[in-house]
């Protein structure tokens, strides 16, 4: 053990064993945590890369939907994402109202950039406030039947806390791009993206579709909440931490691209962990913006934008 | 002969009013003005908890003195804002309390994060400064009246790991290696400098050294990492969100190791207590207040079972073993001060807090030079048989025991970590 010269405060090791299970675990840990990712950033991929709705709020929409799942899981020992897929619908029905509003309060006056951003910023900080009111601030978590349990198979690790949200997840983004790109409605959602103007001459009405559309990101807010009190414990300001990740995701993956939010996710998440295992934790934040950054140096619109 | 009458009644009425209003300040100059004690708080944020668990202490504290009739006759009022947890604000609100509000006195919120960025303006108008709960934060400054009510001594840094090395030494085998882990934030950076001077003092090697930032969601990597390079001991600094992280992920993997834990802030609270339940068994950490020790502090018990009784409206830690009693300690510190010096004078109450030996709910209280605790008294403890996520084991002693300081130790600490977990 020695002290090096430029820093007195740390000291020196000898690197670790890389093993094949240690690859492997990093592998294993990163691709979970990814699908943790891809779950907080679908809602954001399709109001903001889809519908160009800087829904900034949204980790504020994850965060109540943990704390619903939290409560009912408290009181009646429900399981918080079988709590979340049933809530769900009254998020979408919320998504709806909030839509409503930011249309016709700041789009429909041209005034979505600027005042619109203004108006989630808002949402996010009285959501936060009003969950302190009611819930208090001290962390919150929910306890299900398998978050305690880790199944190992060969030297790796399956923690059922990160599989579970990991299994739902990859089930939720796989029929949202289906339904997006399988349905009328979901094609009507792309041509939204892609020119209002075109969509309005074929007889759809682009408000009545871009409202359900962020309808339907705000409900994946629920599931999404679910994952989070089951992977860790949760207090009120906790969501202002995922508002970084869920638009680095977003613009990583391919703007409005489901695909490629969860391909964007789950690099993110390998390189984390990896970052984490083999480097050290603290350049994991590094590593995954620099990552977005060379991404977008060679591929502006991200991995699958188009 | 009306506007005469009419006149006469109106000169009679203001007459009345005169007398009456004169009377009534009579009255209000007879009251002494109110004692203003300000302070910034966490009530939102990260640290929010913790914030209001303090201020339910403190509130309990100005009852109990206005109920008494006040210090030096004066009522205690309490002007306070919410910081945020954001070390941003703190300067703000120091300068409202003081330029705005006209406090009498000020005193810190919770935690090293925002009384640092108080202290220099503590320092130029020279006020007296009783903290609650930072880490080492005069290191830098030197402020002779600077005051900080935990228990972590004259070497805050390293009084407050000392538990945990002092424990691991009493194993036999003695270990000669260690992992240290922490956040990167303030407290664990200071932690793990006081776990590094013992590092070195004690002759360990060190085989892993690493932080990681704040918002890390998976602990497992870190873990695994630190398994891989096989410690002895793994020192860990964190904050309550990581330290569930960290907990969790070491029963996922099976860490083994002799001893886990060390400075990990929220073990010490009911929400990690419960939410952790079985998988806290064989973690060593530091607490501050312990059941088992119920009869060495008569008096806090007393005030615990008042502070239970709000707690539970408040929605904040249902507890309180950990910082509401020092909360209330430091207030008790202040106000004798203040009678005995008779009067604000910041010289003399400073002055007077130097020299001084304070009888409070935590204990009988000395300060160094350097404004902390003379003598530590941080516990180290080691958690076992715990079952379910109850709360209410943790009211009563049998889950904890006591491994240092020797004073107050209750039994030997069980090693190694994967054994002492069942």
């Amino acid at each position: 053990m020695r002290q090096p010269a430029g820093d007195p405060r740390r000291f020196r090791f000898d690197p670790m064993e890389i093993t094949p299970a240690l690859i492997l675990n990093a592998v294993i840990a990163g691709l979970l945590i990814g699908g943790f990712y891809a779950a907080v950033s679908v809602g954001v991929s399709i109001s903001f890369g889809m519908l160009d709705v800087v829904n900034i709020a949204h980790p504020a929409f994850i965060l109540v939907g943990s704390y619903i799942a939290y409560i009912v899981n408290d009181r009646f020992g429900f399981d918080p994402i079988l709590v979340s897929l049933v809530v769900s619908p009254l998020f979408f029905a919320l998504g709806l109202g909030i839509y409503r509003v930011y249309y016709v309060c700041f789009e429909r006056r041209g005034q979505e950039s600027l005042r619109g951003l203004a108006f989630f910023f808002g949402i996010l900080f009285i959501t936060e406030v009003a969950l302190v009111l009611i819930f208090g601030v001290d962390y919150r978590t929910a306890s299900t039947a398998y978050t305690d349990t880790t199944l190992r198979l060969g030297g790796i690790d399956f923690p059922l806390r990160l599989v579970v949200p990991f299994a739902v997840s990859m089930a939720m983004v796989a029929g949202l791009q289906v339904f997006f790109t399988h349905t009328f409605f979901g094609r009507a959602v792309l041509a939204v993206a892609q020119d209002q103007l075109a969509l309005r001459l074929m007889g759809v009405d682009p408000v009545r579709i871009k409202g359900l559309a962020f309808a339907l990101s705000i409900a994946t807010a629920s599931v999404a909440g679910a994952f989070l009190i089951v992977i860790q414990p949760v207090q009120p300001s906790i969501g202002r931490e995922y508002i970084g990740l869920v638009f680095a995701v977003c613009v990583l993956g391919g703007m409005g691209s489901i695909w490629g939010t969860l391909i964007g996710a789950l690099v993110l998440g390998v390189a984390e962990s990896f970052t984490s295992t083999f480097v050290g934790p603290s350049w994991a934040p590094a590593v995954s913006f620099g990552l977005l950054l060379a991404t977008l140096a060679f591929r502006p619109s991200g991995i699958l934008g188009r | 002969m009306l506007v005469k009458t009419v006149v006469t009644t109106l000169r009679r009425a203001l007459g009345a009013l005169f007398i009456g209003l004169a009377l009534t300040g009579a009255a209000f100059a007879q009251q002494p003005p109110t004692l203003k004690i300000g302070f910034g708080m966490s009530l939102t944020g990260p640290l929010a908890g913790n914030g209001k668990a303090a201020l339910i202490a403190m509130e309990i504290w100005r009852e109990d003195v206005n109920a008494k009739g006040g210090i030096l006759g004066r009522k205690v009022e309490f002007v306070y804002y919410d910081d945020q947890t954001n070390p941003s604000t703190v300067p703000g609100i120091y300068t409202k309390l003081l330029d705005v509000d006209k406090v009498d006195l000020v005193v810190s919120g919770y935690g090293t994060a925002v009384i640092a960025p108080a202290m220099p303006l503590m320092m130029q108008r020279n006020l007296t400064f009783m903290t609650l709960f930072g880490l080492n934060v005069n290191s830098k400054f030197n402020y002779d009246r600077y005051f900080q009510i935990m228990p972590a001594g004259p070497e805050p840094a390293v009084g407050w790991t000392r538990g945990f090395f002092d424990a691991a030494m009493t194993l036999n085998p003695k270990p000669k290696t260690i992992a240290l882990v922490g956040a990167d934030a303030e407290y664990p950076h200071l932690a793990l400098e006081g776990a590094r001077t013992h590092v070195q003092r004690l002759g360990l090697k060190v085989v892993y050294d690493k932080s990681y930032p704040p918002n890390t969601v998976d602990y497992s990597p870190i873990v695994r990492a630190i398994q891989a390079s096989n410690p002895d001991l793994v020192y860990v600094a964190s904050y309550p969100p990581d330290s569930a992280g960290m907990v969790r992920a070491a029963n996922e993997i099976g860490l083994k190791t002799r001893m886990f834990g060390g400075g990990m802030v929220g073990p010490q609270f009911a929400a990690l207590k419960t939410q952790l339940g079985p998988l806290l068994n064989g973690v060593v950490n530091y607490e501050l207040y312990a059941p088992e020790l119920s009869g060495k502090f008569p008096f806090l018990d007393k005030f615990i079972a008042r502070y239970q009784e709000r707690a539970a409206a408040a929605g904040v830690d249902p507890l309180g073993f950990y910082l509401p009693p020092y909360a209330y300690a430091m207030m008790q510190v202040l106000d004798q001060a203040i009678v005995a010096t008779g009067g604000l004078d910041q010289t003399k109450l400073a002055d007077y807090i130097h020299k001084s030996s304070f009888d409070t709910y935590v204990g009988k209280v000395n300060f160094a030079k350097n404004g902390e605790w003379a003598v530590p008294r941080v516990m180290m403890v080691q958690f076992h048989g715990i079952s379910g996520n109850g709360v209410d084991q943790w009211k009563k002693p049998g889950v904890l025991t006591v491994l240092e300081p020797n004073a107050y130790k209750t039994g030997p600490v069980v090693a190694p970590f994967q054994d002492a977990r069942k």
